[in-house]
């Protein structure tokens, strides 16, 4: 292993810091009455409530999953804080209006809202600690009848269609995190689009999680009607801290008739520092229903960070014709461990998948791909392509891959593809030999790897992720 | 060819090299100067593939000891990449495959940069385009070759064309061909030799490692070099290749052994 690449893969984590905002939190643990607790402060309707409790009823007879390939010590769901909200100090009717040091946050982070939203004409629903604190361009989709707010608010403004779809495509009991996520969602992004309507601009969530110890549980639900259109955004950064953060996602997305829902993530939380101390622990559940005949769910995934990744996005395609992608490049560096993939469950009449994963692993990370393609035995007809590309970078590092093919009806046709390659010394050489160093030499192997993925990113977005894939790998190169 | 007024650009003296602790240069002296050809011959093993990777730099090898001027600086003072943008070119005997890696862009991005070096405009794109497909005629290449990944799939002639290519836009001051003949058919050698032969100037040198004398019939050096055991052990004019070809390498190893013991 060459001083070059052990330089190149070491790189600190860039958005280390802590904003100083008063924060309301929870006292540590949990039991019916922190649940009560948060669905009182945010003056839930009874329905959400025996939403919650009927999760946490079944979360405590649960274990928690024990086949991921990742090794982390037992959390103790009792020493976290179930609920933080950054204490408002008055209401907020602009972005003007918002909190100095969040714009300040946002500026380290070289998110700056104000630019980012006129220069990249997206809709940004800030998401700090679990509650929305600004929401911009909520005006202008109002026009067009798409709703995009937290989903707090959509319980109280639209309460009928989150009753309608939430838990309908990750039901309470599905896992142990979702179920979890299910009992104490503090909150998260609500999105309408309603029939007919193409989303006239890409939406975008930046999640930050920012009080120490303190459990993320955001809670995601896009819904597009029939013949709906949108594509979705989600950026995720975090500061640095020693303790580990657990982090249960939930996402859920319903396409109808002729409905296309695209959702992009670029994730570099915290990932723990070059020994493997602290980072987060993200523990994510998505999923996509393709309910309605030629609809289309799409995931792109950058994970960049974390210290553990479990995380896989999935669709299952009801509706005939309706069609699931999948576009991931995983990186892990140090002592950061991934297992991630997708599932794609084929039910429907011609129903067809992609999947397109492009694992790197660098310092003495654990990089596994977990996926599942299902045909079911109505699928008649049904496609799928699976192609998998691992990289090594060093020789401290793994790589795993886990497919898992399930086929029964005998008209689908299923494709497997895998490689494993490495930078090596050789290569680097190489480019050496032509003048270009190993930074330059890294980035762009490792962007021509990920290529077929990055193309799959919205243009600015797309951007970001070469970003932070050259942040994540570059370093002083000697 | 040889030029009276000449700059020395290269000297070599007593270079001692090792890989994994085995010593395989045990003392080479060589001087090269501005417009020369220099052929190093000598069978598989006899350190001239090593020569070559350790002028340019290859992290595997380790010098033990020796110097090398390069155009009057010691060569060792700078990382592999300072050496190629000073003007050091090694075109390699197995030219390595970087699959997802555009050739256009990996092309532009190492010309762009020896250009940046010596302070020379930088080209975008659409110039760069012209630019290579320009000197693309001179090796007879394909323009698909661009959109390729760079060596991926490529034949042997196919990566060794695209070797001289390299040559062709980075104008090295020193050329390093380490076995650019093997695996060439013949069309395939005389294109890789012409394109050679267009980019010799008088201000510029060339070192030829070879096996054969195949490739001198195209390119006719000024100097032969024989190398066995990590040193040379005969040096000639052009002639000295065709000996060889005639009498074979034990030829020279036994002449030097006769005159060692006499």
């Amino acid at each position: 292993m060459s001083a070059v690449l052990q330089n190149l893969v070491n790189q600190p984590y860039r958005h280390g810091f802590v904003t100083e905002i008063e924060s309301d939190v929870a006292p540590k643990g949990l039991n019916e009455n922190t649940i009560r607790m948060i669905s009182a402060k945010k003056n839930e309707p009874e329905w959400l409530l025996e939403f919650r409790l009927k999760a946490y009823q079944q979360w405590i007879t649960m274990q928690e999953p024990q086949w991921p390939n990742v090794k982390y010590p037992k959390i103790d769901f009792q020493a976290i804080s179930y609920y933080s909200a950054p204490k408002p100090r008055k209401k907020l009717g602009s972005m003007d209006e918002v909190d100095p040091e969040l714009l300040r946050t946002f500026e380290k982070l070289g998110v700056p809202m104000h630019e980012r939203a006129a220069l990249a004409g997206v809709a940004v629903d800030v998401i700090f600690d679990s509650v929305s604190v600004a929401t911009t361009y909520k005006q202008k989709l109002a026009e067009v009848g798409i709703i995009f707010g937290s989903i707090s608010e959509a319980v109280h403004t639209h309460p009928d269609l989150v009753k309608q779809y939430l838990g309908t495509v990750v039901p309470v009991g599905d896992n142990y995190y979702a179920t979890l996520n299910s009992a104490v969602f503090t909150d998260g992004s609500f999105c309408f689009i309603p029939k007919g309507v193409k989303c006239p601009m890409d939406l975008s969530t930046y999640f930050r999680i920012n009080t120490e110890a303190s459990g993320q549980f955001e809670r995601t639900l896009i819904i597009a009607e029939e013949g709906a259109s949108v594509s979705y955004l989600e950026g995720c950064t975090a500061p640095r801290f020693d303790t580990n953060q657990l982090h249960a996602a939930v996402v859920e997305l319903v396409a109808l008739d002729n409905a296309d829902i695209k959702y992009s993530t670029v994730q570099n939380w915290y990932a723990g520092d070059e020994n493997g101390v602290g980072g987060i622990f993200n523990f994510v559940t998505k999923r996509g229903l393709a309910k309605g005949i030629n609809s289309r769910i799409s995931w792109t995934q950058v994970e960049t960070g974390s210290a553990i990744t479990w995380k896989y996005p999935s669709c299952v395609l009801q509706g005939d014709n309706s069609v699931g992608e999948f576009y991931s490049v995983a990186v892990t560096n140090n002592h950061q461990q991934a297992d991630t993939g997708t599932k794609m469950i084929h039910i429907g009449k011609n129903t067809r998948s992609t999947i397109v994963s492009k694992g790197i692993s660098a310092g003495h990370s654990n990089n596994s791909y977990r996926g599942l393609v299902r045909i079911a035995p109505t699928a008649a007809g049904a496609r799928n392509y699976s192609q998998c590309d691992s990289m090594l970078v060093g020789d401290q590092c793994s790589a795993s891959t886990f497919p898992y093919i399930q086929v029964r009806n005998n008209s689908a046709i299923v494709e497997h593809e895998a490689s494993t390659s490495k930078i090596g010394e050789d290569q680097l050489f190489y480019f050496a030999q032509r003048g270009i160093g190993g930074e330059a030499a890294v980035s762009m192997i490792i962007n021509g790897f990920c290529k077929d993925v990055f193309q799959q990113l919205p243009m600015e977005f797309a951007v970001e992720a070469t970003k932070l894939l050259g942040l994540k790998l570059e370093g002083s190169v000697g | 060819m040889i030029y009276p007024d000449s700059k020395s650009l290269l000297e070599v003296r007593g270079l001692r090299a090792t890989v994994n602790g085995i010593e395989i240069l045990k003392g080479i002296d060589l001087t090269v100067r501005s417009g020369e050809v220099h052929a190093i011959m000598g069978t598989n093993g006899s350190g001239k593939s090593t020569f070559a990777k350790v002028l340019a730099g290859h992290a595997a090898y380790e010098v033990a000891g020796g110097t090398v001027l390069f155009e009057g600086r010691n060569l060792f003072e700078l990382a592999p990449e300072e050496r190629a943008r000073a003007g050091v070119f090694l075109a390699f005997q197995y030219p390595i495959e970087i699959p997802g890696v555009a050739n256009n862009q990996f092309l532009r991005l190492t010309y762009n940069t020896v250009q940046a070096q010596r302070g020379k405009d930088e080209l975008d794109p659409l110039e760069f385009d012209d630019f290579v497909r320009e000197k693309m005629k001179m090796l007879e290449m394909s323009p698909d070759f661009l959109d390729r990944s760079v060596n991926a799939g490529f034949s042997g002639g196919e990566k060794k064309r695209n070797e001289i290519l390299q040559m062709a836009l980075l104008e090295p001051r020193l050329a390093i061909l380490d076995e650019t003949d093997s695996g060439l058919d013949i069309d395939a050698l005389r294109i890789v030799a012409n394109g050679v032969n267009q980019l010799a100037t008088r201000d510029n040198a060339t070192i030829l490692v070879t096996h054969y004398q195949r490739l001198l019939n195209y390119i006719v050096p000024d100097y032969v070099h024989v190398m066995e055991s990590g040193r040379i052990i005969k040096t000639g004019g052009k002639q000295l290749a065709l000996d060889l070809e005639t009498h074979g390498y034990d030829w020279v190893s036994i002449e030097q052994r006769a005159a060692a013991g006499a």
